[in-house]
């Protein structure tokens, strides 16, 4: 049991627990489950013995940021990276229009899913074609060759491969983005059906300003001495000024540049800078309660409640909105992607505050109040070791100063359906709900809610 | 992206001291960014270059399997760009040790951006800048002329390989040609080389009697040498006469050929796209050089950075990490090429081997491998030699030239062989050869190499554009043929015709498709090649390709 959960435990029972409750809170407590995701195919975990590992023997594969740095370069998803997949079939319509032949192909990856179920995935991909050399073409000698260093005989043989390594069709190598591209793929798929289908209502519709997170590069930050070119006007400024304090120029009516003293740090350049591109924008965060509480029933109805949000967005908004992935126990931590966020399996105790603190840390820390409209989907069974609020309900506040919208969800147990859960109860009891009827809304559902029921759910949060 | 912080700089700044010292050349200012891995998403299909046009492909799954870099020829994601200042990318969470290695490695790759003779086009201006006045062209053509405006840039991607490179360098690089008059130039290198076509001696006396003539009769001497050449060949001032009303022949490359002579382009409704083709053109020609030296261009900057950060006061204590990463950068893989070791194994080489004087006929002439393995001079020219290399090579020249048994043994490289085993279900890699020849065929197979496709302006009749692709032992990729036929047609505004080289197997093609991956099993088995090249004419006509064989 960890040492510092006891240390809490100890403080909150000081406070005062219901006998119930307390037996709730020891059963997480005692939970010896860690947070893991599944594997994403079969084969991952098991070790590959001497499995030959062939280095390119293409020298342009290469690359300093990767060999140097180790940095990564995440392939975006097309969903993010596109407006939306609509508009690249338009246009590869309204190419066949024009007399040109297409050049989207849609391709279907086959992805190994979890027991050994594949699963197709749509991917639209290209190719820029050029007049190039057919590199695989050698009519004398069709066995391929690379280089190769260290010891051994010619003859010999340094390694071996098998031959049906790449997996199911089109899995070459680059094409393995492996599930969390696929988790996009498919949420992409569900939220246009959802907004089809159900009619959810648009945040756009609320007539918010929206930023969009794109970025352009422009020229317009200012560096002295030194820089891509020479902003004139600024410079000469800087000149003026310096000779003013150099006491070099006496009579403001009568000025003689050719007198001007020009210090290296008097031209002013202007350098790259980053730019955001105003044009619209939304940040969402999703918080998950992953506690030993939430097995079953309730993880899975937060879980696709937030899938069907986090699908609609996606659709209704393609890279106009910014997802965050939160999960808590008794601390929160920052998930990277959906995937991460949807998979992560329940253990530990509960902390609602952890999640709310997180947020508004990363909230003040990237400064995103100001850039963002900010919406917050928190899912959880209602069950807080924290009694009354005392810890989520001071961050809740503060969440509430900023944010447009936050939605949370209580997932109910069957079991403790007599009376609220302490969620609810509290953040009831806080008057909240009536100060901001705009900014914080509640929905409790029964964990055996249908998937009508939270699409009713989603409404009542965003609407 | 933002500018490092003071503390990072300043190890910048004492690095650059130090490459100074050992003779870097680079300009004093630098820009150094630090990049999250967001940017890097953005910045990667640009390139790094943060400015670059944008393009929908940009923003799709690209299909790379097949000759990827010939179709991307530029090494997509690079630490430093050539600009001017240059800039540089980082992660945040560097240490300062590995900053410092990385901080060289950058140095020497501005070095050779800077020193290295196939760059030379891209010293005189900044290309962030430029590419972002591109940018904003584009996308005010973009507003004006919406989808067409795609169509055009790629249509040009289409042939952005093919741009005259070379030729646009050797301009640049050219001396001046004016000391001597068009007559004496035109006598001496077209009249009596290819008209007359004189025998090597007749034309050594010849240049002779010139600087006889010029050495006595000063003003007069070239009067006097063509009165007598008017003499021998009365032709000659007919000739030369016509040979002033010929336009001086210039060799376009196709986008240039476009731009001049397409009547589509030169129409006032399609006047902008011209700016377009040669944006692209421009962007092509930047990359060029990169993709022609990233052997050595990777061998120099790890050659500084090993040299370097070993000699730094600043990092004791690192040592172990650092042989940790430099070791990871510079292993030569057991198959497979690694151009970081390949080119700094060989820049090491090569300084050994002038620093004791083995470049040389009395080192050649030895035969006892005894004497051969201690010879030495001690020229002590080894480093002024690799600068001279790093100034004048590129990869090509680097490889042919300086890649040499001894090499090869000594690094006990060798060229590996795939095969199917068929009872293990595995494919085995063999080490085929330890010999020269096969290695170096292998690395320089390994070489960006666009296809040499040259205008033949004699066949060039009724506005139709005839390509000539000279046969180099490689058939184009075929499902490629057709839609960059189309895209050229389209700029052309006329009939396009394709000579090429095709290989016609004998037996049932096992032809496999772009778009199939994964291996062709039936291909495996070693069977003779048999068949034989052909030379075919494709015409691309109202978007319809035809092809018959020559």
């Amino acid at each position: 049991m960890d040492p510092r959960l006891l240390r809490y435990f100890n403080t909150i029972k000081e406070r005062g627990l219901e006998p119930d409750r307390e037996k709730r809170i020891l059963v997480e407590l005692e939970d010896g489950r860690v947070h893991e995701r599944p594997c994403e195919s079969p084969d991952v975990g098991k070790a590959r013995p001497n499995r030959f590992l062939r280095a390119s023997d293409n020298p342009y594969e290469y690359s300093d940021p990767f060999v140097l740095q180790a940095m990564q370069v995440h392939r975006g998803s097309y969903t993010s990276g596109l407006q939306s997949i609509d508009e690249l079939l338009e246009r590869d319509n309204q190419r066949e229009k024009d007399g040109f032949p297409r050049k989207i192909r849609v391709g279907r990856l086959i992805k190994p899913g979890k027991g050994g179920k594949g699963k197709i995935v749509v991917v639209p991909t290209t190719v820029e074609e050029k007049f190039i050399h057919d590199m695989s073409f050698d009519p004398s000698d069709d066995e391929p060759v690379a280089g190769g260093s260290g010891e051994g005989e010619e003859g010999e043989i340094v390694g071996e491969q098998p031959v049906h390594e790449e997996g199911g069709p089109g899995s070459g190598p680059g094409e393995g983005g492996g599930e969390p591209h696929e988790m996009e793929s498919s949420a992409y798929d569900l939220g246009k059906i959802l907004s089809e289908q159900f009619e959810l209502p648009n945040i756009k519709d609320k007539g918010k300003k929206r930023f969009l997170s794109r970025y352009t590069y422009e020229m317009t930050d200012k560096n002295p001495g030194v820089g891509q070119f020479l902003d004139k006007k600024a410079t000469l400024r800087k000149i003026v000024e310096t000779n003013i304090s150099l006491g070099n120029l006496p009579d403001p009516g009568d000025i003689d540049p050719s007198r001007f003293l020009i210090s290296p740090k008097d031209k002013i350049y202007r350098i790259l800078s980053r730019e955001k591109a105003y044009e619209s924008q939304a940040m969402v965060f999703f918080l998950r309660d992953y506690s030993g509480s939430m097995e079953g029933k309730p993880t899975q109805l937060v879980v696709s409640q937030h899938v069907l949000i986090y699908s609609w967005l996606l659709y209704e908004y393609a890279r106009q909105v910014e997802s965050r992935f939160i999960l808590h126990d008794t601390e929160a931590t920052e998930v990277p992607d959906f995937y991460t966020y949807y998979n992560s399996k329940v253990a530990g105790g509960t902390r609602v505050s952890s999640a709310f603190r997180l947020v508004n840390e990363i909230v003040e820390k990237e400064n995103l109040a100001r850039d963002y409209n900010i919406y917050i989907f928190h899912g959880t069974d209602g069950d807080d070791w924290d009694t009354g609020g005392k810890e989520a309900l001071p961050e809740l506040k503060k969440i509430l100063a900023y944010s447009n919208r936050v939605g949370i969800t209580i997932a109910e147990h069957t079991y403790g359906a007599s009376t609220s859960t302490e969620v609810e109860r509290y953040i009831k009891d806080s008057g909240l709900l009536e100060r901001h009827p705009d900014l914080l809304r509640l929905d409790v559902i029964r964990e055996d809610a249908a998937e009508t029921r939270l699409i009713e759910g989603i409404k009542k949060l965003i609407s | 992206m933002e500018l490092v912080d003071q503390h990072i700089k300043e190890i910048m700044e004492g690095c650059k001291e130090r490459a100074r010292a050992v003779g870097l050349r680079f300009p004093d200012e630098t820009l150094e960014y630090i990049v999250t891995n967001r940017d890097l998403l953005e910045l990667s299909p640009k390139l790094m270059i943060p400015t670059l046009y944008d393009y929908w492909v940009h923003d799709v799954d690209v299909l790379k399997e097949k000759g990827k870099y010939e179709l991307y020829p530029v090494n997509p994601y690079e630490t430093v760009i050539n600009t001017r200042p240059a800039i540089s990318f980082y992660n945040d969470n560097n240490p300062d040790w590995l900053n410092v290695m990385i901080f060289y490695h950058v140095l020497a790759h501005i070095d050779f951006f800077q020193n290295n003779l196939f760059f030379r086009h891209t010293w005189d201006y900044d290309f962030t800048g430029q590419a972002l006045s591109d940018k904003r062209l584009i996308a005010r053509l973009r507003s004006e002329h919406g989808r067409w405006l795609d169509y055009v840039i790629e249509f040009v991607r289409g042939i952005d390989n093919l741009v005259g490179y070379y030729h646009d360098l050797s301009h640049l690089n050219h001396t001046s040609e004016a000391t001597w008059s068009k007559r004496v130039n035109f006598y001496f290198d077209v009249f009596i080389q290819t008209i007359n076509k004189l025998k090597i001696h007749e034309y050594v006396k010849e240049i002779d009697r010139y600087n006889d003539c010029m050495k006595k009769y000063e003003e007069l001497g070239e009067e006097l040498f063509f009165s007598e050449v008017d003499l021998k060949y009365p032709e000659f001032k007919e000739v030369f006469r016509k040979s002033l009303e010929k336009k001086p022949e210039r060799k376009a490359d196709l986008i240039e050929l476009l731009i001049e002579c397409s009547q589509f382009l030169n129409k006032d409704e399609n006047e902008w796209m011209k700016s377009v083709l040669q944006v692209v053109r421009n962007t092509s020609l930047f990359f060029q050089p990169q993709i022609r030296t990233k052997i050595m261009n990777e061998g120099w900057a790890s050659y500084w950075h090993e040299t370097l950060f070993m000699q730094d006061d600043r990092i004791e204590g690192h040592e172990v990490e650092f042989a940790r990463v430099h070791a990871g950068v510079t292993s030569m893989p057991r198959v497979g090429m690694n151009p970081y070791a390949l080119g700094m194994h060989l820049f090491y080489y090569i300084e050994e081997l002038v620093e004791k004087g083995r470049y040389s006929l009395e080192f050649r002439r030895i035969s006892d491998a005894r004497r051969r393995e201690k010879f030495d001079a001690g020229t002590g020219q080894g480093r002024d030699f690799i600068f001279k290399i790093r100034e004048n090579y590129c990869d090509f020249m680097f490889i042919n030239t300086f890649l040499e048994q001894d090499f090869i043994t000594r690094k006990k490289l060798f060229v590996a062989g795939r095969r199917l085993n068929k009872d293990k279900k595995v494919y085995e890699y063999y080490i085929k050869s330890r010999k020269i020849e096969d290695y170096r065929k292998t690395v320089l197979d390994s070489l960006y190499h666009p296809p040499n496709i040259e205008i033949d302006l004699d066949k060039n009749k009724n506005n139709t554009l005839y390509l000539n692709h000279h046969f180099e032992e490689r058939p184009l990729v075929k499902e490629f043929i057709t839609n960059t036929m189309i895209g050229i047609e389209y700029l052309w505004g006329g009939p396009v015709q394709l000579e090429t080289s095709e290989f016609v197997s004998a037996s049932p093609s096992t032809g496999q498709s772009y778009y199939s991956v994964g291996l062709p099993s039936a291909q495996e088995a070693g069977k003779e090649p048999t068949g034989e090249w052909q030379r075919v004419l494709y015409t691309m006509e109202n978007r319809k390709l035809s092809r018959k064989t020559i």
